[in-house]
């Protein structure tokens, strides 16, 4: 039953693309739309295959800005959320202004950060803007979901603030962590496609979003839908990862990573 | 810490004098209570919800402080983090989800800084005692309610505490799990001669416990009666079906009306 079940699941999102995918072939040839206009499927996957090279490289300078970013943002939104945790000082001054850059588009920053650093620099700090958010905000709910009880034990046993925060805020913390990376995971590649996109119509920059902007000007449609399909890829496979890590990290006790009970 | 800590040859384990707890929004939850326990005494603190039993162990355990009166607990001579005095199981279970049984059981001792060898020793130890020794390395998750409650009495008793403070532990069990679980209790508390305060709700699980029934009356709480529970020890199941426990299960139980009426007419 629930087999079956998880068999339909799977199949009915690869039927729905099967049939996207031959619509769309359908209707560029029975139209005979030049692939100038729009490229059908065929179309785009002979480019994505003629202008691998080109597109891999590409894709690999995106992932690595992507990952950059992310590790940034991880690092950063976590070791924030621990000195908030520690100094409600700290937390009152500077929040604020995390919420600020938040909530202020990443791409009317981007042209300024690329006046001021270093390209490559501006599109790390351009990920991390906008990832950090997140796993900041998630990391602090965590730290402040700590069972009552599990604090009052802890207190009474005498533990030091580190040891309270190692082994009691910080595990308590874990699935809202992962939850906040997860989210970032995907972010960071949307900063690092809006700093590549705003850097590449300063005239430099290899990565993907580059190559879409250039094919555009250039009229290469076909390689602009192959570079789109690659971030798309990139996109689902990143956060495949973040799922799978915290799957494993989380299956031996969180709710969320525990099989239904039937 | 407030007040002295009563010296390791007092007769005292427990000494509360006057004691009060106002909280912040004004609210009077205790006293003036005065309590004294015993060494190796079994008593109970029996009264409706909200009569302020549980705030009293709290502020035994020192996770509180009295807005005026003296708390005074008996410590050791030389007490050191890992043997530490007191052994508190709450009203849940309160494990680490994310710890096995023994990490769980661990905790006291891990951070009192305790080598991992002795450690073990005494994790094994503990888990014996509550017959839990196959599923050291179980996550709480995998166990029922009963068997979490174990777990959480093995946590307390790894340090060999001199006083066990429980708030309700067995509340949310079935009948036939806490009874088993209350004669566990009584079998650890003859071996290890400890002194044990115990709060309920339950006059059953009171007279059938304690060596000594407190029953408090509530806003503020306070001592309203005391009973002794004279039965010849130990206990065993048959108390529990005999014509004294019922007796005595009646006295508490009248002594223990007007607590609930003050409560309607509030």
């Amino acid at each position: 039953m629930s087999s079956s079940r998880d068999f339909v699941r799977f199949l009915l999102p690869v039927v729905v693309l099967a049939a996207g995918i031959a619509l769309w072939e359908l209707v560029v040839r029975v139209n005979d739309i030049q692939p100038y206009v729009l490229p059908g499927p065929s179309a785009v996957f002979q480019t994505l295959v003629a202008d691998w090279p080109v597109l891999s490289e590409s894709l690999g300078v995106t992932l690595l800005t992507t990952l950059e970013g992310f590790i940034a943002a991880a690092i950063g939104g976590v070791a924030l959320a621990l000195l908030f945790n520690q100094s409600k000082w700290l937390e009152y001054s500077l929040f604020p202004y995390a919420v600020i850059l938040q909530v202020t588009p990443v791409i009317a920053i981007a042209p300024l950060l690329l006046i001021y650093l270093q390209q490559q620099t501006a599109v790390i700090v351009c990920a991390w803007i906008v990832a950090f958010f997140p796993v900041l905000s998630n990391t602090t709910l965590g730290l402040n979901s700590v069972d009552r009880n599990l604090a009052g034990l802890f207190s009474l046993y005498g533990a030091s603030r580190l040891q309270t925060l190692r082994y009691l805020k910080l595990p308590a913390a874990l699935p809202y962590i992962l939850g906040g990376l997860r989210i970032a995971g995907g972010l960071s590649l949307i900063g690092a496609v809006v700093a590549e996109i705003a850097a590449g119509t300063a005239g430099a920059g290899s990565g993907l979003a580059f190559r879409i902007a250039e094919s555009g000007y250039r009229l290469n449609i076909p390689r602009m839908f192959a570079a789109l399909l690659l971030l798309s890829v990139a996109g689902i496979v990143i956060y495949g990862l973040l799922a799978l890590i915290s799957h494993l990290v989380l299956r031996r006790w969180h709710e969320s990573a525990l099989r239904k009970e039937n | 810490m407030a007040g002295p800590a009563l010296s390791e040859a007092d007769a005292m384990a427990v000494r509360l004098g006057a004691v009060t707890k106002v909280y912040d929004n004004g609210v009077a939850a205790l006293g003036p209570l005065d309590l004294d326990v015993r060494r190796g005494e079994f008593v109970s603190l029996l009264g409706p919800s909200g009569c302020g039993k549980s705030t009293a162990l709290r502020l035994i355990a020192g996770l509180t402080t009295p807005s005026s009166g003296v708390v005074g607990v008996s410590r050791r001579a030389n007490e050191t983090r890992a043997g530490h005095a007191i052994g508190f199981v709450f009203q849940e279970p309160t494990l680490m989800p994310w710890a096995s049984v023994q990490d769980n059981v661990r905790l006291p001792l891990k951070l009192a800084g305790m080598p991992a060898t002795e450690a073990d020793r005494r994790i094994s130890e503990a888990l014996a005692q509550v017959a839990l020794s196959e599923f050291a390395t179980a996550y709480p998750r995998e166990l029922s309610g009963g068997m979490k409650m174990r777990v959480s009495l093995a946590r307390a008793l790894v340090t060999r505490p001199d006083i066990l403070l429980m708030d309700e532990p067995f509340a949310a069990l079935d009948e036939i799990t806490r009874f088993r679980l209350n004669n566990d209790l009584l079998e650890l508390w003859r071996k290890l001669n400890m002194t044990v305060i115990f709060v309920t709700h339950s006059v059953f699980e009171s007279v059938y416990l304690s060596q000594r029934v407190v029953v408090m009356s509530s806003r503020p709480g306070r001592v309203s009666a005391e009973f002794r529970i004279d039965t010849p020890e130990p206990r065993v199941e048959d108390f529990r079906m005999s014509a004294s426990y019922a007796a005595y299960c009646r006295e508490v139980s009248q002594a223990l009306v007007p607590s609930y009426s003050e409560l309607t007419s509030a």
